[in-house]
């Protein structure tokens, strides 16, 4: 029987695959992202894995993939030639953008290109008010005189974005529908489908961002289907979402706007299942690679989500500098932290680390590939956080005294600290960036951050982990089995969902309980059948959600709904409830407006069926092989610390730290003040002792 | 924890430890500010981010602000925290206190801008202060227009009182706030908006005091403000010493206006002196002196220590004076509801001061003022007096070429707010914008070109005739090109019909007509 799981994540340089055999046993691997054939890579990689545990084609059941050649095809601006069709007057709307600066002070700001150029803008005699009245009817025969202009472009990918769409499409549609019959190759999107809410700017992004990839996305996933069938593969392939569901190939390639990010979704998902898994209510997950770090707020086991993402900011990850898609997303903040980051010092003489980095060409000085700027992973091996002789299970040699002698160069001679300190400054200082991101990610969403639990994966994560955790106050840091290829194992564990918004404006004392039921009735139909086509009889569950806020207000709180009709004075109950949670006190008697209304339907997560890392546990407490040199920033000095193999450690584990625990793919670092132990599923938990005293007390 | 200062390593872990502070305290700035934007009423706030939030310690020394916000707000709003001690002093102030003013003089400007400060606590003790601004859309008296003969006409004026007390409110000032607007909701909510923001910047102060055992700020204070002083000397120090002078004319009210700096490096510093600059005017664009010191220090700052971040320190380099009775230092009681128009432009007459002696990073002139289209009429519906709507469209035209790249089109600068969507605005009000386009080749040409202005077309939606309380600048005194660029095209306000509107002041945009903008572009630099 084909109950085996391929998971597929395709990143700028990796391609990881992860496959659940059905029989207990998680496999992984990683090939060279093949950016030109991507899928080529991908079979590479997926027949190597199945060979390597004797199974084929026929054995896999399900396929689940996610990936970022959306993303990356909009930062590197490698999309389709794109035309955008708007309301006559509105031309640039792309253009005119936020009219805002993102950086006060710099007066050498460069804006985001408009992913259309002017000359590719059109425009058509139409209007529809923000109530849904028509002001003036759609002037079919100006759409139809578009057409030569287009044709003429070499036009592959095509946006209608109409001002005030999101109340009433029809205009737009039967402007599709005019231009689809002239155009039949060029693949068109309509903002009252890709993205039906107020504010043009955003809507006419995501609209022409969806245009943008939508060649190149529905090109890859048919030659990927086609590959895949070729190599006798015959199982379903779901595509993995920004908003952490996953979808149908079909659905991908009419909306592939929302497959932006859908890596560091899945990640995501792996740091939810991980938390149901420890019985942990509310977590804080932490993914740190080589080039950022995410991070992302989980309560009862689902990740936070949020409306609007922001895809290719200009170089310092400001926020503002990007191109504002509104999309269903797995909510999480991106800052530029990694192990490649780059410390510097600035006009004051304070250390700086990031956005930049070294990637892995050149990498940290310690490769020894040509990096010349001290990095993230420098520091970490000059406080012996890192084994030169063990890194990536011991295929690279790190170059100590050459990383030492960077950091001395750039930041302790200047400071006149010894390299040591400038290392700890360098780590303190990303640590802190992290920390403070993490905060104001908190406050955004009204939580408090420091009875949380951290959850942390990606490469650099388990090395930071604990002070991270120190710094904001958390008890409680787990790091995760397998946690190298975090993304493609939470794919795995991802449930099928869509979501769908309308905007529909309501004023709370004017509720009409029978209209919303309609309206919730329709976003079902529109949603349920791409959830069941993936489905396979999975039982189906409807989230409903409506966005509030006082009238005259500007942004909106999201209110969980009952499923049937609603109650005025219960819809106001629990919108006050929220605004509460988020701000502290609510306005009395204020009147409540409803924005938009949201919909999703999902099949239950899935059980982990088979959790990573389940080879045999090691029956040992953990012996410790060896001392290290380790900084330990609670003393300010060097301390002769244990190491310990992870896969040395059993769940009767229970160390004290200061220590390191090595694996092939990360080193996890233990503070001062933290316990370990190993969770039955092969987590690493790391626990703060005072916490743990005043628990047994 | 370890005492640091004990260790091998202490005076370096000492440093970093201030460094991570600071870098939290700018954390805590950003929370009190973002929060502040998620629950504002007031459009111009909500939508454009027209507010500003910081933290200052017991002697009214800013110590951070938040990067979100708006220069004119943040630098004056710097001033007025002084304000409020001597009004209300330190050992009177009390857990739960806020207290207000909307004081054009001592606080940011114009009656729309309510200041309201906060005393944080810690452990009991009061440990510092947070305070914040928004710009409300509407405060009483002739409305948001330059169009008032003195203070008195434009509105409630609040002197510096006492908002909340120990948590209860003062019912008796919000029922005067009420009944002094046309939006008393969203004036009401704003107010709620910005106790709840400082509330959230005390309670972060107290918990980062908490988990470094910190007693107070001082010594983090004095530390941020020595370095960040240092920092922009330093940076001064790097300018040859003399005095550097500039004028620009712009269109005024009914004769041009010309704005005069004479600019002085020395070992101390920078000081500009104002002085030559036309007197006071008879309506609201006259710009209290706190307004002035604002945005000219923002315009030193853009020029010479962009990296630095703004606090008292960084600001005590500056010393910038204007004469009494010049427009640039307006007398109490004069008329400055549109104090933005004049303000906005010292950037641009710094930038004329600096362009010799950084010839690598000044622009050529752009815009600068904000091209705020404010309208009210009748509104279905809503029979408060004769106006039963109110609004205020931010938009803007071209940024000033860069040495070496074009300017930016439609971008605000010096201000730092966001443009109003279209699709909101007429959600707000019954209007209905049939044009916002670039306007095409509107950018002065020049090696690299201004940035472009806007084409903005706006009927009433009820077929009403509707006031416009114009505010507009650069109509007749377009943006200057440099080094050889040509200038930007100057900006014009108009009726569908062809007529002529005035830069300034109330019109009435008849039944049936549209009013049709073109925002200026900004100026070229280099010859083409």
């Amino acid at each position: 029987m084909a109950n085996a799981r391929l998971a597929i994540d395709i990143g700028g340089t990796f391609t990881d695959v992860a496959l659940d055999t059905g029989a207990g046993t998680i496999g992984a691997t990683k090939v060279l992202t093949t950016h030109k054939a991507p899928e080529e890579g991908v079979i590479d990689g997926v027949l190597r894995l199945l060979g390597s545990h004797g199974l084929g084609p026929a054995d896999i059941g399900l396929v689940l993939h996610g990936t970022t050649l959306a993303t990356n095809a909009i930062i590197e601006r490698k999309g389709a030639k794109t035309a955008l069709v708007a309301t006559q007057g509105f031309r640039d709307v792309l253009e005119i953008g936020y009219e805002d600066r993102y950086d006060q002070y710099d007066l050498g700001i460069e804006k985001p290109r408009a992913l259309v150029p002017r000359d590719l803008r059109f425009t058509v005699p139409e209007r529809i008010t923000f109530d849904g009245e028509v002001l003036k009817p759609l002037d079919e025969a100006a759409v139809e005189a578009l057409v030569p202009a287009i044709a003429a472009a070499g036009v592959e990918g095509l946006a209608i974005a109409f001002i005030h769409a999101y109340a009433r499409g029809d205009h737009e549609a039967r402007a599709r529908d005019i231009l689809a019959r002239a155009l039949p190759d060029v693949s068109i999107s309509i903002s009252s489908e890709v993205s039906p809410e107020a504010r043009e700017y955003e809507r006419t992004v995501t609209t022409a961002v969806n245009a943008y990839v939508q060649p190149l996305m529905a090109g890859y996933l048919g030659r990927l289907e086609q590959r895949l069938q070729a190599e006798g593969f015959a199982a379903p392939v779901l595509l993995m979402t920004s908003g952490g569901g996953l979808t149908t190939l079909q659905t991908a390639r009419r909306f592939p706007v929302r497959l932006v990010e859908s890596g560091p979704a899945g990640g995501a998902i792996l740091a939810a299942e991980v938390a149901k898994a420890c019985g942990e209510a509310r977590v804080l997950s932490f993914d740190m690679g080589g080039t950022t770090a995410k991070i992302c707020l989980i309560d009862d086991g689902t990740p936070q989500t949020a409306r609007v993402f922001e895809v290719d900011r200009q170089s310092r990850f400001a926020k503002g500098s990007g191109l504002p898609l509104r999309i269903p997303v797995i909510e999480m903040i991106e800052i530029g932290a990694g192990g490649g980051s780059i410390a510097r010092l600035d006009a004051l003489g304070r250390i700086t680390v990031g956005p930049d980095s070294a990637g892995s060409e050149p990498g940290p000085v310690a490769y020894g590939r040509g990096g010349t700027e001290p990095t993230v992973t420098d520091a970490d091996l000059t406080l012996g956080r890192l084994d030169p002789d063990g890194f990536a299970g011991g295929t690279m040699q790190l170059d100590a005294a050459a990383a030492k002698d960077a950091i001395d160069r750039a930041i302790g001679a200047p400071l006149k600290l010894e390299a040591e300190t400038a290392a700890f400054g360098i780590s303190e200082i990303v640590d802190e960036n992290m920390a403070n991101a993490a905060r104001v990610h908190a406050v955004e969403n009204g939580v408090d951050v420091a009875s949380r639990t951290l959850v942390a994966f990606g490469g650099a994560a388990p090395l930071h982990a604990g002070r991270l955790a120190a710094k904001l106050g958390i008890d409680r840091v787990i790091i995760p089995a397998n946690a190298g290829v975090g993304s493609a194992i939470g794919f795995l564990h991802a449930p099928i969902a869509f979501e769908v918004v309308r905007g529909l404006y309501v004023r709370l004392a004017d509720l009409d309980p029978a209209s919303i039921e309609t309206l919730f009735a329709e976003m079902n139909a529109a949603a349920r059948p791409i959830v069941s086509a993936a489905a396979g009889g999975s039982e189906l569950t409807e989230a409903r959600l409506a966005y509030l806020r006082y009238v005259g207000q500007g942004h909106e709180v999201p209110v969980a709904l009952p499923t049937g009709p609603l109650d005025q004075e219960d819809l106001r109950g629990r919108f006050e409830a929220a605004y509460r949670a988020l701000f502290g006190r609510i306005i009395p008697e204020a009147p409540v407006e409803a924005l938009s209304w949201s919909l999703a339907v999902s099949t239950p997560a899935r059980p982990a069926v088979a959790r990573p890392g389940t080879a045999a546990p090691a029956a040992g407490a953990g012996e410790a092989g060896t001392l290290r040199r380790l900084f330990v920033p609670e003393a300010a000095r060097f301390d002769k610390v244990p190491v310990h193999a992870r896969s040395a450690l059993g769940p009767a584990t229970r160390l004290a730290g200061p220590l390191v625990i090595t694996e092939a793919a990360t080193t996890t670092v233990v503070p001062d003040g933290f316990d370990v132990t190993v969770h039955e599923e092969g987590h690493l938990v790391l626990t703060r002792r005072m916490a743990m005293r005043e628990a047994a007390e | 924890m370890t005492d640091m200062n004990h260790s091998g390593q202490g005076a370096g872990i000492d440093l970093i430890r201030m460094q991570v502070m600071w870098n939290r305290l700018l954390a805590v700035v950003e929370e009190q500010a973002q929060a502040l934007l998620r629950t504002a009423f007031s459009t111009i706030v909500r939508e454009c981010g027209d507010l500003s939030a910081g933290v200052f310690d017991l002697n009214g020394r800013m110590l951070a602000q938040a990067v979100t916000g708006t220069p004119g707000h943040v630098n004056s709003m710097a001033e007025s925290v002084r304000h409020f001690i001597d009004r209300f002093p330190i050992e009177t102030m009390r857990e739960g206190d806020h207290y207000i003013t909307n004081d054009p003089w001592r606080g940011t400007g114009h009656l729309n801008d309510f200041v309201v400060t906060t005393p944080a606590f810690h452990e009991g003790r009061i440990v510092g202060l947070f305070s914040c601004t928004s710009h409300l859309i509407d405060i009483g008296g002739i409305g948001f227009g330059p169009d008032g003969h003195d203070v008195f006409a434009e509105g409630l004026s609040i002197p510096f009182l006492k908002l909340c007390d120990r948590g209860e409110m003062n019912e008796t000032l919000m029922a005067m706030i009420r009944a002094n607007t046309r939006l008393p909701v969203e004036t009401e909510g704003d107010v709620y908006s910005l106790l709840g923001c400082n509330d959230i910047g005390a309670r972060r102060l107290s918990e980062m005091m908490a988990e470094f055992k910190l007693d107070s700020v001082d010594g983090l204070g004095s530390h941020i403000c020595d370095v960040s002083r240092r920092a922009v000397l330093a940076e001064v120090a790097k300018l040859p010493q003399g005095v550097y002078r500039n004028a620009m004319t712009i269109d005024g009210l009914d004769a041009p206006i010309d704005l005069v700096a004479a600019l002085t490096v020395n070992e101390d510093g920078i000081s500009v002196d104002f002085d030559g600059t036309s007197p006071v005017v008879r309506k609201g664009i006259n710009v209290p002196l706190a307004y002035t010191r604002a945005y000219t220090a923002f315009g030193l700052a853009c020029a010479i220590a962009p990296g630095i971040p703004n606090n008292a320190g960084s600001l005590s380099v500056c010393d910038i004076e204007a004469p009494e009775g010049s427009i640039l230092n307006a007398p109490r009681g004069a008329a400055v509801s549109s104090r933005h128009i004049v303000g906005q432009m010292l950037p641009d007459v710094v930038f004329g001061c600096l362009a010799e002696l950084l010839p690598a990073r000044i622009p050529a002139e752009g815009t600068s003022c904000l091209w705020n289209v404010t309208l009210r009429g009748r509104a279905k519906g809503n029979d408060l007096g004769r106006y039963g709507f109110a609004v205020t469209i931010t938009t803007n035209g071209g940024t000033g070429a860069r040495p070496d790249k074009a300017g930016l089109s439609a971008t605000a600068f010096p201000s730092g707010v966001k443009g109003s969507p279209v699709e909101i605005m007429e959600a707000a009000a019954p209007i209905v914008f049939w044009r916002r386009e670039l306007r095409d080749g509107s950018g002065g040409a020049g090696r690299h070109r201004g940035g472009d202005g806007q084409v903005i077309e706006i009927e009433n939606r009820d077929g009403e005739a509707m006031d416009l309380l114009a505010a507009f600048d650069r109509i007749d005194f377009a943006p200057r090109g440099r080094a050889g660029g040509g200038d930007g095209a100057a900006g014009t306000v108009r009726l569908s019909d062809g007529t002529k509107l005035k830069g300034k002041g109330t019109q009435t945009i008849p039944a049936g007509q549209r009013l049709l903008l073109e925002t200026p572009g900004g100026g070229g630099f280099g010859a083409a």
